[in-house]
């Protein structure tokens, strides 16, 4: 966003509070943020570098014993096929939804838009009671003649991946439709008049222009993905621990908090430098107007 | 737009699309003949009728405290979030615009920062001063993850109000809060209505902050699924879905009326 572009979301003209009352009114703001969202991470970050003396030890220990490294590993893995399965999914449904009548258009938003403001928790537990023994994909397998038994699909890795792509998805379709819906339709019948196929059209045309949607839906879903702790807790395995979930065991079993403090650490870290690298394109901002 | 002639390509790709639709939907609806049949495994057809599971999970008094817990949290952080939200907002709006990018970094930081980070700091801090388990602990914590979604939407609607008004207002003798007061805010309260639903939703669903800081006896609702579901998913829970989806269905529509009002 441009300095420019910036201060005229946040200003009109007219006559401006003086700066005493402006800061009056953001006290309570950054009264809050400071005490209950700084501090605490500052906290962590410091237990991790200070503990039990001044060291890096703890950070040491997060990259170097292969038991830690691979959650790492696993972490990363996860979130990468994570959000290639938001890609495989959400890139048809949100070019669908360009090219439909609104009023079927408004029944697919509301399809996409309802997850999001539902609770993850359900959409883990009926992940759960889908993929049990007895759920409702072993029976279909069965039925169909796929498999002979139930397969072990609950607390596996691929449980997790599907259910965190299912909850991930709408933050992949929404930048993704914005992207889309901004390519101005001249350009297709442009490139129809000159004889260009329906494929060449969205090779050439609607695929490149749409690429910044891409990029921005998927750090999103990489991001969020990279932190996740319901669904890995709920439906992995204990043997294939996520970071977030090596975290939580560390201090609840453990009792471990310098070297979970440093294994928070490097996650925050990690999330927020791509995040701050990558500031122009992820565009929180427009997300939360189409949210 | 003009019907495409039909090809086996494009009938492929719509299969393919609503497969992916039917892939959204049908986890979150699943739950609902779920908490209505009599079997504890879930069949097609559902055998039986019963509201069994409803009265059950209405009748148990664990249950309960935790949903009232999560009804006090998530009226309260509505409250909090919407008026630290609003008068944030309205001093950045009409402010001079020292401090932008710093608020603008702040207001970011809840939504980057992974959920998991944030609450095992909190856990830290607040086991330390004593507000973990508690109403105030869990308001605070939530108030800052609902505060981004809050402010966002008051500045797409004071932005688009004329200062004008208020200076008008002003300029008749009103000092600045009821210029406020009267003029500005009667404009935007569906916003800050619509900005307070979805704050109260944010914190009732919240899973992973509540996780860490509920204690033994103060339990939030997320927090009591989340060990329904890890030790034996119980039946209960489909019906307890089934409530919430019907909740986010009610925010939802009332946000998109709020919404629609605050156009005219």
């Amino acid at each position: 966003m441009s300095a420019a572009g910036r201060s005229a979301f946040w200003h009109s003209d007219g006559r401006r509070l003086s700066g005493f009352s402006a800061l009056l009114l953001l006290c309570p703001f950054f009264v809050i943020i400071g005490f209950v969202f700084l501090y605490p991470l500052a906290k962590l970050l410091v237990i991790s570098v200070m503990e039990p003396e001044p060291t890096l030890a703890n950070y040491a220990k997060v990259v170097t014993n292969p038991v830690y490294a691979r959650v790492l590993l696993r972490t990363l893995w996860t979130a990468v096929l994570v959000t290639v399965t938001c890609v495989v999914l959400g890139f048809p449904v949100a070019y669908f939804m360009t090219r439909i009548r609104s009023a079927l258009a408004a029944v697919v938003a509301i399809c996409v838009i309802l997850p999001l403001w539902s609770s993850v928790l359900v959409r883990t537990a009926a992940w759960a009671y889908l993929l049990e023994r007895h759920g409702l994909v072993n029976t279909g397998l069965q039925a169909i003649g796929l498999t002979d038994g139930p397969l072990q699909l609950l607390y596996t890795q691929s449980a997790v991946v599907i259910a965190m792509a299912h909850v991930l998805l709408p933050f992949m379709i929404l930048p993704l439709y914005g992207a889309l819906r901004s390519i101005p339709n001249d350009y297709m019948r442009a490139a129809s008049v000159l004889g260009a196929p329906n494929h060449r059209i969205f090779l050439e045309v609607v695929l490149p222009l749409s690429l910044p949607g891409v990029v921005s839906g998927s750090l999103l879903v990489f991001l969020t993905a990279l932190g996740f702790f319901i669904t890995p807790a709920l439906l992995g395995s204990p043997q294939e621990l996520m970071i977030a979930t090596l975290v939580s065991q560390q201090i609840r079993e453990v009792l471990d908090w310098p070297f979970a403090a440093a294994l928070v650490g490097t996650l925050t870290l990690f999330v927020t430098f791509l995040a701050l690298v990558f500031s122009k394109t992820l565009r929180f901002d427009r997300l939360m107007g189409a949210s | 737009m003009t019907r495409a002639p039909i090809n086996k390509g494009s009938l492929a790709l719509s299969a393919y699309i609503y497969a992916v639709l039917a892939f959204i939907v049908i986890p979150l609806v699943i739950v609902i003949p779920m908490s209505i049949t009599t079997s504890e495994f879930l069949e097609f057809p559902p055998t039986g009728f019963t509201l069994k599971w409803y009265a059950e999970y209405f009748g148990d008094r664990q249950w309960v405290r935790a949903t009232i817990l999560s009804l006090q949290v998530a009226a309260l952080t509505a409250v909090l979030a919407s008026v630290i939200g609003t008068a944030a907002t309205y001093a950045m709006v009409r402010g001079r615009g020292r401090l932008a990018s710093l608020f603008q970094a702040l207001l970011i930081g809840p939504i980057v920062v992974p959920h998991i980070a944030l609450a095992v700091g909190l856990y830290l801090v607040f086991q330390q001063i004593g507000l973990s388990g508690t109403i105030t602990g869990f308001v605070l914590a939530h108030t800052v993850l609902a505060l981004p979604f809050v402010v966002f939407t008051m500045a797409a609607a004071l932005g688009k109000v004329d200062p004008s008004l208020e200076a008008a207002a002003m300029s008749c003798g009103a000092s600045r809060f009821d210029a406020f007061r009267l003029v500005t805010l009667p404009l935007v309260l569906p916003n800050v209505l619509s900005g307070a639903l979805f704050a109260f939703i944010i914190s009732f669903d919240e899973p992973v902050v509540s996780f860490f800081l509920s204690g033994i006896r103060q339990k939030t609702l997320p927090r009591r699924m989340f060990d329904d579901i890890e030790q034996n998913l119980t039946p209960i829970i489909p019906a307890i879905a089934t409530l919430l989806i019907l909740l986010s269905v009610a925010i939802l529509l009332g946000a998109y009326v709020l919404k629609s009002r605050g156009k005219r």
